[in-house]
């Protein structure tokens, strides 16, 4: 498991450049260009459980969900940062891709730390210390349980 | 304790007596706006649209505006499955390629209304604050969502309170005073919250309230509101709506609020977002000798006609400096009629001003006044963000209308009230 880290800030042109809003949608189309701008190693290097580390107002900018659904795709286990912008943050909650809003954990990661995350408990283990974050309230964790709002619609839709 | 407006208007919709900030409602958005990612939206319930059908032909608005006309064959087809979708599904409230900016279409064509609920597939969506609406940006899929079930959920945002006093003095404008506001809180600085507009802001115009509201997201804010007074009604009034319409909804004045913000208008100056973040804000006079290649006067936050207007007037006779493009977009076929009507274009354009269809064009880099490498823009835009005009290694600052046009005239970042 590799942790990408990055800075306050980063917002979704650099996540996902906007040139490619209208001419890339599915997963396959998104991956190659995540986080181009950004770094550009990271589109294929990135595996599978991998985590992100950010600080803070990660996501914020443009509206755009394809980094949620790309990083989702590319199996990305959870992006944890000092805060998120609230579009990205419903973004991920949408794609059933875990945040963990937790500034105590960003400032205690140092390079080459163990980084373990327990989602059900709302802890995330760093360098040996534990953090607790914030979960989700039981009517959104419910959508991201269900696989992200789509299977959660067509759900309640009774399909 | 009295509410705040975003806790009075989410309870009306939502049916509830009273909510707090903190709570998770459900509420039936009054619309829902998409532009040219609506092909991608539909795209995602193909099956689900066959099998449910639409929950509401009356709530979503499709505007297209993001790449008009359409620059490749891709774009195009996008368009082309808009059409269907709206089409086949009876959708209301469809403004095809060269309408205008979504926006500015939405608030023209009276479908944001005060007191209203609207969300919209665009971060910017928060632009209808300047008319008394709660109005959010949301991602694709849940566009796609609330299309098959015209419900969302939304959380009761906590309140930070901007009280205004005095007038800014021209040519110092709205634009400045929304960077001002953004370098002092930060990109984050309202972050999941409303932003409230209080105190005397009678001098600030529609057109200006817009451009301050529509910079509500660069600061966080998941709505930036201005109550509902004689200059929103007036305008209101212009466009045929009249105020049996709709029902405005303001905070009680013993409301809670997480923060209080004082500004004196007289006080504020040009002001310049440098690259690469928006609260990156400086006095304009620490990029006087910044050589310019292009500059951009339109967009969701500064193409409407008064904006037009105040760079017409200061390029009127005048030429653009040498080697300077000069990029005009009118935020909708509407602006653009009333300028041409004015005079407005012709001096734009005399000026050396290049005048592009009534689109999003340049602002988000996907076709019409892309960057090279090296190259600087002034542009009234809202985002200076690295590689947004389609060049990471070019550079973006934000600016007023009125320094954009000084910044035409001298090929270089400059101060307007040097140029009058």
């Amino acid at each position: 498991m590799r942790v990408w880290v990055y800075g306050d800030d980063i917002n979704t042109d650099m996540l996902f450049p906007g040139k490619y809003t209208y001419t890339c949608s599915t997963a396959e189309e998104i991956r190659p260009h995540l986080l181009e701008d950004l770094d550009p190693q990271f589109a294929g290097e990135v595996q599978p459980g991998d985590l992100l580390v950010a600080g803070k107002n990660f996501g914020c900018g443009s509206s755009r969900e394809q980094p949620a659904v790309g990083l989702r795709s590319a199996g990305v286990q959870a992006i944890v940062a000092g805060s998120f912008a609230r579009i990205f943050y419903r973004a991920a909650i949408n794609q059933g891709l875990l945040l963990v809003e937790c500034p105590e954990a960003v400032a205690a990661y140092q390079p080459g730390a163990a980084v373990t995350l327990d989602a059900q408990a709302g802890e995330i283990t760093v360098g040996g210390q534990t953090f607790r974050f914030p979960k989700l309230p039981p009517e959104i964790l419910a959508i991201r349980d269900a696989g992200g709002l789509l299977p959660y619609t067509t759900r309640a839709l009774g399909g | 304790m009295g509410k705040t407006f975003a806790e009075k208007v989410l309870a009306r919709k939502a049916g509830q007596a009273e909510v707090v900030a903190g709570q998770i409602v459900i509420v039936e958005p009054d619309h829902l706006l998409t532009h040219d990612n609506s092909a991608a939206i539909v795209g995602k319930i193909g099956a689900e649209l066959k099998e449910f059908g639409i929950a509401r032909p009356e709530m979503p608005v499709i505007v297209l505006d993001h790449v008009i006309p359409a620059a490749n064959e891709k774009t195009a087809t996008n368009h082309r499955i808009t059409r269907d979708f709206v089409g086949t599904y009876g959708i209301k409230h469809f403004f095809d390629v060269g309408v205008g900016v979504c926006h500015q279409v939405m608030v023209e064509k009276g479908l944001a209304l005060p007191g209203d609920v609207l969300v919209g597939s665009d971060s910017h969506t928060c632009s209808y604050g300047a008319l008394g609406a709660f109005a959010t940006g949301i991602d694709r899929t849940e566009a796609a969502a609330l299309l098959l079930r015209g419900q969302t959920w939304l959380k009761v945002p906590e309140t930070i309170k901007v009280v205004f006093s005095g007038e800014l003095q021209p040519p110092v404008s709205a634009k400045d005073l929304v960077l001002t506001i953004i370098g002092d809180i930060g990109a984050d600085g309202a972050s999941y919250s409303a932003v409230e507009f209080h105190g005397d802001f009678t001098g600030l115009s529609i057109d200006e309230r817009f451009t301050i509201a529509n910079m509500g997201v660069e600061m966080g804010a998941k709505v930036a509101v201005f109550p509902v007074d004689d200059v929103a009604r007036s305008y209101l009034s212009s466009i045929g709506v009249g105020a049996d319409r709709y029902e405005s909804v303001w905070a009680d004045p013993d409301a809670h609020y997480v923060r209080e913000l004082t500004y004196d208008l007289g006080a504020i100056e040009p002001v310049v977002a440098f690259p690469h973040k928006v609260d990156n804000v400086k006095p304009v006079g620490e990029g006087a000798d910044l050589e310019i290649h292009q500059c951009l006067l339109g967009t969701c936050t500064n193409g409407r006609l008064s904006d037009l207007e105040i760079a017409a007037a200061m390029l009127d006779g005048r030429t653009v400096a040498s080697g300077v493009r000069l990029l005009v977009l009118p935020a909708s076929k509407e602006v653009f009629e009333a300028a041409l009507d004015r005079g407005v274009i012709a001096r734009l354009s005399r000026a050396g001003g290049l005048v592009l269809p009534p689109g999003c064009g340049p602002c988000l880099g996907a076709h019409q006044g892309a960057l090279a490498p090296g190259e600087r823009c002034v542009s009234t835009a809202n985002r200076n963000f690295k590689g947004r005009m389609g060049c990471k290694d070019a550079e973006i600052y934000l600016a007023s209308p009125a320094t954009v046009a000084a910044s035409a005239l001298t090929g270089r970042l400059s101060d307007p009230r040097k140029m009058r």
